[in-house]
């Protein structure tokens, strides 16, 4: 599991919006085998990317998300993805904040039974520049 | 057309079983009735305790977290205070004012050194996160509007509440021959 980003920061109003290109290489298995079995009816994906504030000691803000459904290939290669939602702070912890923490998570739905959130091992820290960009070419 | 024949034939039968029963077997019956009722309670309190959620069993009412759950299914909550809100976990909530819970996915989270939390969700089938549901000029949810946390679930059988909810007269049919039945059957 590996991710790969870049980034820059701009202001919104009074909070730090933060953009983040990334690319996903994932195999997603379940000890050795593939983790759709007879019970698994999709795979809920989503980055997340955790963070620590003077406001807020905890952070999670989801960047992006994917359903996978049974029969979806399990393997994921995408390239240069932008995030599906504003990666808003809820204040200014985002300039010059060292350590955002993206993770690679997934939620098993099953045809019927327990509904188990999984992290996927490997993880990526990614630091913010300490300087806001002023430049809207997004 | 085909349920009131029915009806009038266990009445009937119903009729020739209570002749024969005599007062005794009677209030027999109508005790055994009462503690039917009174165990289904204490099971559905019971639950209430161990999940700590008041609402422990809920049914899905609209397709805004399709293609996972769909009108009809069923899902069993918890809602322990040791376990904190993160991001992906499917969160069942009611805003201010509103009786309807909701069945949503936790989208972002702000969490304080003291435990103190607002996040935001949306459903995976609609296109925009639910700021737009919130109450007039709420922007975010807090612990205390959350019945619980989806931890397992069960397909199509809440179709029946729905029924019942949507279609009363079929809500009567159903206690009413439930009531009969229990109160005829002898055992």
């Amino acid at each position: 599991l590996r991710k790969n980003v870049e980034d820059f920061t701009g202001p919104r109003e009074r909070s730090d919006l933060g953009f983040v290109t990334f690319d996903i290489t994932a195999d997603i298995l379940n000890r050795k085998k593939c983790i759709f079995d007879w019970n698994v009816k999709q795979l809920f994906l989503y980055l997340s990317a955790e963070y620590s504030t003077k406001n807020n000691a905890l952070n999670q803000v989801v960047l992006w998300d994917k359903i996978m459904l049974r029969g979806d290939n399990p393997r994921l290669s995408l390239k240069d993805m932008k995030s599906k939602y504003f990666f808003f702070d809820d204040g200014n912890g985002l300039k010059g904040n060292r350590n955002i923490t993206l993770t690679l998570s997934w939620n098993v739905v099953p045809n019927a039974g327990i509904l188990p959130l999984v992290t996927g091992s490997g993880h990526v820290s990614v630091p913010f520049p300490d300087t806001y960009e002023t430049t809207k070419s997004y | 057309r085909a349920a009131a024949a029915a009806a009038a034939m266990l009445s009937l039968d119903f009729l020739d079983d209570v002749r024969r029963m005599n007062k005794r077997q009677l209030y027999y019956q109508v005790l055994n009735f009462g503690m039917i009722v009174s165990s289904a309670l204490m099971i559905w309190k019971g639950l209430m305790v161990v999940t700590g959620s008041e609402s422990p069993i809920v049914v899905v009412l609209s397709g805004s977290m399709e293609p996972a759950f769909h009108r009809g299914d069923l899902l069993f909550l918890t809602n322990r205070i040791e376990d904190p809100i993160r991001v992906g976990e499917i969160v069942v909530f009611r805003i201010e004012g509103r009786e309807i819970p909701i069945v949503h996915r936790v989208l972002k989270i702000h969490e304080k050194q003291n435990g103190d939390i607002k996040f935001l969700t949306k459903g995976d089938n609609n296109a925009v996160d639910d700021r737009g549901l919130y109450k007039q000029g709420q922007h975010w949810l807090e612990k205390k509007d959350v019945v619980g946390r989806a931890r397992g679930f069960v397909p199509y059988i809440g179709i029946v509440t729905i029924l019942m909810n949507d279609y009363p007269k079929f809500k009567y049919a159903v206690l009413f021959l439930l009531g009969l039945f229990v109160l005829v059957h002898r055992e």
